[in-house]
């Protein structure tokens, strides 16, 4: 129970929960396709942040290795998303 | 003492922000994220230029395959970063078996993407299929081998803790190895909807 209450073991529920709805839900037909790669898109970059925050410790490492990450996470995304949606 | 004297003495920037693991991995890891940057990018310009071609190729891959692995890699990383937690609290053996959980899920990882390649080619789907499917080789091949690098590292990692090498003040080679390891994951999650997912 314990283990279950630190902080990295919410950020991995919160990642599976995440990855379910990705693959499971918003994958779904039902769903416009436009409206589920941005959505499927923005929860990966989300889960990845959480990755980099929580499991790397980079909320906790100077300004300039959270900055440089930020900027890669928000690089890709905004890659990815602009070129699909254009 | 005034309080300007004590000020003196207050080393630059914040004292309680510090740099997990060691600058030279944060390099190597940040570069090779790079790479993969860029090989994202190179798919989705290549899609969006034979979209058609993509998205019937997409279904010819299986999403659970994706999912599942998303769940064993995310799972492995935080195993990861539970032994990370329990050599800063000198349970050197809880750590050894939460690092022996994360080198099973990588284990596991392999075994499901070596069933997904063996259904692909036995179907006749091969890197010289289509574009689609030669960047669906390149990029998990690229990324299983980091896999594969990554086991040997967790296998050395377990080793470490066995022998109590870890220093629970500052286990550094511990901290570089979780690092490389949820790179590994991180690259996976976008990975896996760029190619299983967007349609």
């Amino acid at each position: 129970m314990e283990l279950l209450c630190k902080p990295v073991s919410i950020v991995w529920a919160a990642l599976m929960l995440a990855t379910c709805a990705s693959t499971w839900l918003l994958s779904k037909n039902s769903v416009a396709p436009e409206v589920a790669t941005v959505a499927i898109m923005l929860v990966a970059a989300v889960k990845v942040r959480l990755v980099m925050s929580h499991f790397m410790e980079v909320r906790r490492a100077p300004l300039a290795l959270r900055l440089v990450c930020d900027g890669w996470l928000l690089a890709v995304t905004a890659l990815i998303v602009t070129v699909y949606l254009v | 003492m005034s309080s300007e004297t004590d000020t003196q003495f207050t080393p630059a920037g914040d004292p309680t922000r510090r740099l997990p693991g060691v600058e030279g991995v944060w390099v190597f890891v940040i570069a090779d994220m790079t790479v993969f940057a860029v090989l994202f990018g190179s798919f989705i310009v290549s899609r969006h230029h034979n979209p058609a071609l993509f998205e019937a190729s997409r279904h010819a891959l299986n999403p659970n395959f994706g999912g599942v692995n998303t769940l064993i890699l995310v799972t492995s990383s935080w195993f990861a970063a539970l032994a990370l937690d329990a050599v800063r609290k000198s349970r050197f053996v809880l750590a050894q078996r939460f690092i022996g959980g994360a080198l099973l899920c990588g284990l596991a990882f392999m075994v499901s993407k070596a069933v997904e390649y063996t259904e692909k080619l036995n179907a006749g789907i091969s890197l010289l299929t289509n574009d689609f499917f030669m960047y669906y080789f390149t990029l998990t091949g690229i990324h299983l081998f980091h896999v594969v690098a990554g086991i040997v590292v967790l296998v050395v990692l377990w080793f470490m803790a066995r022998s109590r090498s870890f220093d629970p003040e500052r286990p550094v080679v511990l901290e570089c190895g979780a690092i490389y390891w949820h790179m590994v994951d991180l690259l996976w999650i976008i990975l896996f909807p760029l190619l299983y997912l967007v349609r």
